[in-house]
């Protein structure tokens, strides 16, 4: 034990700090990492974060399989907002080919990706909610997520690892029945929602909780890397869609809500507000969807419906080239990013020509801005780190890759 | 006001690192920089500090393994960011496997912290001056760096998934 760790045990009442082991299975930390903390009494004098619980060698994995095989990788990154992992991949890909995408796509893709922003931001507030003490908001709010999932199960069949959508647009148009669904929830979520924003955002004791709890400055949280919600929260109005509009953001009208403390109720706030933005950003590509096609023109890497595949020779040619990987891809360095739920998701890839990527990075938001973790939390009770790792909104299949 | 783009970045690297750069490329719009290991650190801190460069922000790092390419096997690749003038840079340092390692960029950004422990840990690249440069993804009695190209995914005698069907 070093020697300023003695001189503070020696204040201590009990005389020695304790240890504590908080994690890896942890019910309150919503995933498995460790933090070792040396507590002295309730407050928390240092921490140490052990990750990796979870790793999977996503980017191992990604240099033996095929591009359109990586897609369901990057599901388990951010998994709360799966959609958005998926067409950053996809957008990564059409990058490195030069494909042109139809604005319908585009669109399209927006839509997608704002409902799985609103899915992750209601998570995240509604486990902010519970780790206050709340737990009837998060009971609402997750019936609205299973409306969202419930679109998503329209447009790709499945609900939380999505794999939705393949390089160079969706495997199917938007049918009747999302559309539908998309104008109910439209309809209604705002309401449900206001309800939610009335059991929290005013509330005393919830405002009591959050308010300077974890905060960062927003030059330590440009130090530590920080993007998206986290950052903002401490004023820098950082956001991707509109720093590097990709998929067509540029032709959208939003705001982007910043904080001013980067403490936990502004990073609240801030999830508050983007879900707003988001239901906006919706409405307008709802109103505006072009009418055209809901894949790009590549045969080379679009796989062809399967009825052509038995039946035109062309097709399963096609085919077969794509699933066997036969297709010359450009050799090539690529980094694209998107604003994922929680930050600046991105993925550097280095193509070698061959059938699969030479190398794929992803700069995964969490695990990034995970490290300052035991600053934030430093001097604070154990209840207040509880507090501010839930806003924070580390979600372990990001952290651990 | 001075318009930051790539050609200002390459004009500015030039006048004041010019022993430092190695090669400068474009791949698809994202200027890319090779530098000397040795001036790194000086060009990381000269690039966050000018008054109009502002490069200060450290989005990613990561290691890559070339093991084809002689005394040039691992790089070291950092992805930096303007948030004032909204450009990006991309810095690849290369260094051989024999002598793996580079000046630490943690006195520089904070967040390079966990970044090379995780390329440690991958590539077992030593990073100098750096903190707390332990294992951080894998388990600390891990006796080999994954992402190395020799060691393989899956099981070294199987015949049906050689690097032939991969395309190289």
């Amino acid at each position: 034990m070093s020697q300023s760790l003695e001189k503070i045990a020696k204040e201590s009442i009990s005389g020695e700090l304790t240890t504590l082991n908080l994690g890896p299975t942890h019910p309150a930390t919503h995933g498995i990492f460790q933090n070792v903390l040396q507590m002295d009494g309730e407050k928390i004098h240092s921490a140490e974060q052990t990750i990796g619980y979870i790793h999977r060698a996503f980017e191992k994995l990604a240099e033996r399989r095929p591009f359109n095989q990586i897609t369901p990788i990057t599901d388990r990154l951010n998994y709360c907002s799966s959609p958005i992992n998926n067409m950053g991949w996809h957008m990564t890909m059409e990058k490195l080919l030069r494909i042109e995408l139809p604005k319908r796509v585009e669109y399209m893709r927006v839509i997608i990706m704002e409902l799985a922003r609103i899915a992750d931001h209601l998570v995240c507030n509604a486990v902010i909610g519970v780790d206050t003490g709340a737990l009837t908001g998060f009971t609402y709010m997750f019936q609205e997520r299973e409306h969202i999932y419930d679109m998503f199960e329209e447009v790709c069949g499945a609900r939380l690892t999505t794999n939705i959508g393949r390089i160079g647009g969706f495997e199917r148009d938007f049918n009747p029945i999302f559309h539908q669904k998309l104008q109910k929830f439209l309809k209604e979520f705002p309401a449900r929602f206001q309800e939610f924003a009335d059991l929290l955002e005013r509330n005393r004791i919830f405002m009591d909780r959050t308010i300077k709890c974890g905060p960062i400055s927003a030059q330590r949280a440009l130090d530590y890397g920080f993007t998206g919600p986290n950052l903002r929260a401490a004023g820098v109005d950082y956001d991707v869609r509109v720093m590097n509009p990709y998929s067509s953001y540029q032709d959208f009208d939003f705001t982007i809500p910043v904080g001013t403390n980067g403490d936990t109720y502004d990073r609240f706030m801030v999830r508050q507000q983007e879900i707003l933005e988001s239901l906006k950003i919706i409405e307008q590509a709802c109103n505006n969807l072009p009418e055209g096609d809901y894949k790009a023109d590549v045969p080379e890497f679009y796989l062809p419906p399967k009825d052509k595949v038995y039946h035109n020779m062309e097709a399963l040619i096609y085919h077969f080239k794509i699933v066997m990987g036969e297709t010359n891809v450009p050799v090539g360095e690529v980094y694209h990013c998107v604003e994922g739920g929680n930050g600046e998701l991105g993925y550097y890839l280095i193509s070698d020509g061959g059938r699969t990527p030479y190398r794929l990075h992803f700069r995964r938001p969490c695990f990034i801005y995970y490290q300052a973790y035991p600053e934030m939390i430093k001097g604070s009770l154990l209840s207040d780190a509880i507090l501010t790792m839930s806003s924070m909104n580390v979600i372990a299949g990001e952290l651990d890759a | 006001m001075i318009s930051v783009d790539n050609a200002y970045i390459v004009q500015y690297l030039k006048s004041h690192f010019e022993k430092e750069i190695l090669n400068i490329e474009e791949p698809y719009g994202f200027l890319t920089i090779e530098v000397k290991k040795e001036g790194l650190i000086a060009l990381l801190v000269a690039i966050k500090n000018d008054s109009v460069l502002q490069m200060n922000f450290l989005t990613d790092l990561c290691g890559v393994h070339y093991p084809e390419s002689p005394n040039r096997e691992l790089a070291v690749v950092y992805h930096l960011h303007s948030f004032i003038n909204n450009v990006r840079l991309r810095l690849k340092v290369f260094i051989p496997a024999a002598d793996p390692q580079i000046p630490s960029a943690t006195t520089v950004f904070d967040t390079a912290n966990w970044m090379e422990r995780e390329t440690f840990d991958f590539y077992g690249i030593l990073f100098l001056g750096h903190p707390n440069l332990k294992r951080i993804l894998n388990v600390d009695d891990m006796d080999y760096h994954p992402l190395l190209k020799q060691y393989r995914l899956e099981d070294g005698t199987r015949t049906d998934k050689v690097d032939s069907f991969f395309g190289r």
